[in-house]
This record gives C-alpha cells, structure tokens and sequence, in this order.
C-alpha cells in the first residue's frame, strides 16, 4: 500500500501521482484528497499523472470521483502530464474524466489555478569564480 | 501468473513492462491497459484466477495473454460488452475497452463454470 503525498500551495491542493498505484492505494488517495480539500477549504487540485504508463478505467474513475466530489465543494481539479499513450488509449476505451480540466505539464496546471509560477533563471547564490 | 487480489494487477503489469521492454509507449500503454481491465474482471468478478502471458504467440511480433477465472460465468455476454453496462457499480467501459484495445479478443463462459478471455496483441512493427 502505497500512500501519495498531498502537498499545499496557497489555496490549493498539489499531488504527483509517482508510481503505478494498486486500486486500494488509488482509493485512499481519493478519500485524502477530498477529506483535505473540506479541511483547509482548498479552492483547487492539481493531480499530476505524468510519471504513469497506464490509467485504466478504474484509475479514471478514481480521478472522476475526486473531480465531482470536490467541485459540489467549490473546488476545481486539473489533470496534468497524461502521457500521449495514455490519453489515446483513454480515448479508444471511450473513458472519459468529467469535471476536470487537462494541462499538458505541471506548471501549466498550476496556473489554470491561478498559482503564479516565476520564469527566468534562479537569483545568483553568492559570489562565483 | 496467479491473479487472487487487485493488488496482483500491479505485479501482472510489472511482469507485462519487462516482457515488453523494446515495445514503444503506445504499445506498451495498450497492453497494460488491456491486461489491468481483463485482470480486474478476473479478481472482482471471477473471484480470482490466473493470467497466461504468451509473447510472440500466436506469431511472432504478438503478445498473447489468457486470463481464466472458475467464478460464476457471465449471465449474459451481450450485455457485458455494452459500454456502460455494470454489476458493481464502475464505468462498465472495462470488457468492451478491452475487445476495442485488442487486435483479437475471445471470450469463452459458461454459468457456474467460469470465464476464459484470450485476447491477441501486436507488439511490434
């Protein structure tokens, strides 16, 4: 069983789905996700799902709930980083994730949340040479 | 390979990545997606069973994979293979992805006497 880590930024809610998740670790992600989107009154969830190689339709019922679940509490979800393969083969299954919106990576998910990304390089960290 | 609970599904997909270690991603995402759909039918409808993977069978650039399940059987065959047709409450796109995702799918079951599902894959060029 395997627990994935439900990070804060602002009012939102960020997690990287790492590694092929059994349906019992997929579930306990969907109940923490919903459970702290209530708690701290998250007004948005990033689930990043770039690292996976398969979402079947378990796993995309998985993502729906979370979706329709949170959105009756007033929070909107973004999917980012569906690998190519995956989103074709979401397709020709005929599954679909209501109630989400889709960025191709995660940077470009944080900001349909209305979470300010910096671009440019990192400020200098002391003298060089 | 032994199919008893849905955490084996992730074990099945594991073994199916190092079958397949040269497929590209598509192929590789069809496949796994394929066997975690058939597999799950096996552990939740079939109340267990196993999983036969057979590369370059029946000819060579194929993979083939036999999921055999002695559960109940599917009352009515037709019905499963509709999208959207459930018994436990999921999309019910399952059976039905899975036929669309295969280059061939056959399904053999019988009341109280199980399911056998063989589906065909190509996986290579």
């Amino acid at each position: 069983m395997r627990r994935v880590p439900i990070l804060r930024i602002g009012d939102c809610l960020v997690v990287t789905v790492y590694a092929d998740l059994d349906d019992g670790s997929a579930i306990t992600l969907r109940d923490d996700l919903t459970r702290e989107v209530a708690r701290i009154g998250a007004r948005g969830v990033l689930i990043d799902v770039s690292a996976l190689d398969v979402v079947d339709s378990f796993g995309a019922r998985m993502l729906g709930d979370v979706a329709r679940t949170v959105s009756v509490m007033d929070a909107e979800t973004v999917i980012s980083g569906l690998a190519p393969a995956v989103a074709m083969t979401l397709v020709e299954m005929g599954v679909t994730i209501p109630a989400t919106r889709t960025a191709l990576d995660a940077e470009s998910g944080l900001k349909l949340l209305g979470i300010a990304v910096a671009r440019g390089s990192a400020p200098p960290r002391g003298p060089s040479g | 390979m032994t199919l008893r609970q849905v955490s084996d599904l992730v074990l099945l997909r594991q073994r199916l990545r190092a079958t397949l270690s040269s497929a590209d991603a598509f192929t590789l995402t069809r496949i796994l997606t394929v066997a975690s759909e058939l597999g799950r039918n096996c552990v939740v409808h079939g109340g267990g069973g196993h999983c036969d993977i057979e590369p370059d069978a029946p000819l060579a650039g194929h993979l083939r994979l036999r999921f055999v399940d002695t559960g109940p059987g599917i009352e009515d065959v037709e019905a499963a293979l509709i999208d959207g047709y459930s018994t436990t409450g999921s999309l019910g796109l399952g059976l039905g992805g899975a036929r669309r995702l295969s280059d061939a799918f056959d399904l053999h079951t019988a009341s109280g006497r199980g399911t056998r599902v063989t589906v065909v894959l190509a996986c290579s060029a």
